[in-house]
């Protein structure tokens, strides 16, 4: 497939599934009705639950999926390791402690934006760990390292948080929002978590030429006139913007940055650059598919989407494991 | 002109100097073998000439801004890395990147430069395949293929024909002397010094980080030379087809 019908296709892909979760939820509206109501606005129910209700959730489930799955192709590219992932550096795992912490104090229910806002706040503080642990140099390896240390220990602080959680309704609050979903969010929401976004993917976007070099390994990058320091620096602190947004208003929601990838390589000639957008377009279709399904699957139980994205991205990873494993062997 | 210019370099690991003092010039034309046994120092020195480690001393490379390095020297590392099943092609384009501005694709001139370091190497027939199915001396080929493709006035490699069969051993070696007679230059480490004595226009020898010899083949591959650094007897000798050195055995 060429890069233009690849594209082609997977923004067809994505207006479409934009289109349908917009289009589906418990409302049960008409298709004419619902986009009137969503174009023509007023006050009354209908325009509220389009535009208040739908529209940030269709655009966030677009943002973050887009996040998840070009911060998966730049680490995988970067690590050249086809088994790394965006929460490999420490960042999603902080975000979640800081939200955690916020629903365990109360601060959560302060005002409206707590909860995000001490999510950002623990993202920002691991990116700073991990700029100050992993080194001046641009080595990897003390990336990947420093990255383990701080998602065992974003881990081990929200155990302890639950383990000490003086209520049984403070501990499923945690638990539940822990598992990602983006359910009763809000276009502030939108307005707080897209523009971070946005510089991410900008930061991520300046990697792709370091990153088709680094096929060729850190010294022959180098040599070819690229900063393997400057590569690195934007690499976390673009998957850092972008993965601490997006953990921050929908919780952690695993396998998208892991699996896109492996779907979406084999499409453009195992090329890291092209990867990107490729994984990025990919990444927000499958962000919206799965929570479109989790309407559809159990409507009245509220299933979790980080809770169906690991049900069906593991198998597939499995599956595409069984059908690569002879490239690894 | 000089397209390589040491003046007393020293790279130094912990307390040990790794390369102690070396001063060397490489001119136009010139086709390089770097000798030495393992651990001498050969790889070290490329390495700091091309800025990728820290040394003492003066180098015409270091003193570039890496965008104008990457278009004065090329540098073929040993380790043999290609991370993605890419075409081989694909590959061979990475060596383009010094002269493309960002997020740009290939022009006309870059196809030239990649399709002629492609026939260099006699990969046309690999053109489109998966650059990690081939085997390991063809993905060699294809990775000095990409760094011809880099179009520099020098070429450094390290070991660039260890694990290829002898035919292609032979039109490697072929092609960088071909490269020096257009007036380029290589700095090649060898590990075969019968291949070095026939292709190369001049050799160094280093032993510990230092210059033991320098000069044309016969002037450095001297039986006393090649029994105090290699530890073997060697000697050039009349073969029927022509001069050519010979390593006779190890010395106790």
């Amino acid at each position: 497939m060429t890069p233009r019908a690849l594209f082609t296709s997977l923004s067809v892909l994505l207006v479409g599934l934009f289109c349908a979760s917009l289009l589906i939820g418990p409302a049960g509206l008409g298709i004419g009705e619902s986009l009137t109501a969503l174009i023509a606005g007023g006050d009354d129910p209908l325009a509220l639950v389009m535009q208040e209700i739908r529209l940030p959730r269709a655009i966030l489930g677009a943002l973050i999926g887009v996040s998840l799955g070009l911060a998966g192709a730049a680490m995988q590219g970067y690590l050249r390791n086809p088994l790394a992932e965006p929460g490999l550096i420490g960042v999603s795992g902080s975000a979640a402690l800081g939200a955690v912490l916020a629903l365990q104090t109360g601060v959560a229910a302060s005002f409206a934006l707590a909860l995000p806002l001490s999510g950002l706040a623990g993202a920002v503080i691991g990116v700073l760990l991990i700029l100050m642990l992993a080194g001046p140099r641009g080595s990897s390896m003390t990336l990947i390292l420093a990255g383990i240390a701080i998602s065992a220990l974003a881990g081990a602080l929200t155990a302890l948080v639950l383990n000490l959680s003086p209520n049984p309704f403070a501990t499923s609050e945690i638990v539940f929002w822990m598992m990602g979903s983006l359910a009763d969010r809000s276009m502030s929401h939108v307005w707080l978590a897209g523009p971070i976004m946005l510089v991410g993917w900008g930061m991520i976007s300046l990697t792709a030429r370091t990153l088709d070099a680094l096929t060729l390994g850190e010294d022959a990058t180098s040599a070819l006139g690229l900063s393997l320091t400057a590569t690195r620096l934007w690499l976390v602190l673009g998957v850092a913007a972008s993965v601490g947004a997006a953990t921050s208003v929908a919780g952690a929601i695993g396998f998208v940055g892991l699996v896109v990838p492996h779907l979406m390589r084999p499409l453009v000639g195992a090329r890291p650059a092209r990867l990107l957008w490729a994984s990025a377009l990919g990444g927000a279709s499958m962000v919206l598919a799965a929570d479109i399904a989790v309407r559809l699957v159990l409507p009245d139980r509220d299933l979790k989407l980080g809770v169906l994205m690991a049900l069906v991205g593991a198998p597939l990873f499995l599956h595409l494991i069984y059908k690569t494993r002879r490239e690894f062997a | 002109m000089t397209l390589l210019s040491l003046e007393h370099m020293t790279v130094t690991r912990g307390a040990r100097r790794v390369i102690d003092d070396v001063s060397l010039t490489i001119g136009a034309g010139e086709f390089v073998g770097l000798i030495g046994p393992n651990g001498a120092g050969k790889t070290t020195l490329m390495r700091a000439a091309l800025s990728l480690l820290p040394a003492k001393g003066t180098c015409n490379l270091r003193q570039l801004k890496p965008s104008e390095r990457a278009r004065a020297v090329a540098w073929l590392p040993q380790q043999r890395e290609i991370a993605w099943p890419v075409d081989v092609e694909t590959v061979v384009a990475l060596g383009r990147i010094p002269y493309l501005p960002r997020g740009a694709s290939l022009r006309d001139d870059d196809r030239a430069a990649v399709g002629h370091a492609v026939s260099r190497m006699g990969l046309e027939a690999f053109a489109g395949r998966i650059a990690t199915q081939l085997s390991g001396g063809e993905q060699a080929r294809v990775l000095i293929a990409r760094a011809l493709a880099q179009d520099t006035p020098l070429f450094m490699a390290d070991e660039p024909i260890a694990g290829l069969d002898p035919a292609h051993q032979l039109s490697t070696m072929r092609a960088f002397a071909d490269l020096a007679r257009d007036g380029r230059s290589v700095l090649a480490a060898l590990h075969d010094l019968p291949l070095a004595a026939r292709y190369c226009t001049r050799l160094i020898l280093i032993d510990a980080g230092r210059i033991v010899a320098d000069g044309p083949p016969r002037a450095v591959l001297t039986e006393e030379n090649v029994a105090e650094v290699f530890g073997v007897r060697g000697a050039f000798a009349e073969t029927g087809a022509g001069v050519a050195f010979q390593v006779l055995e190890a010395l106790p």
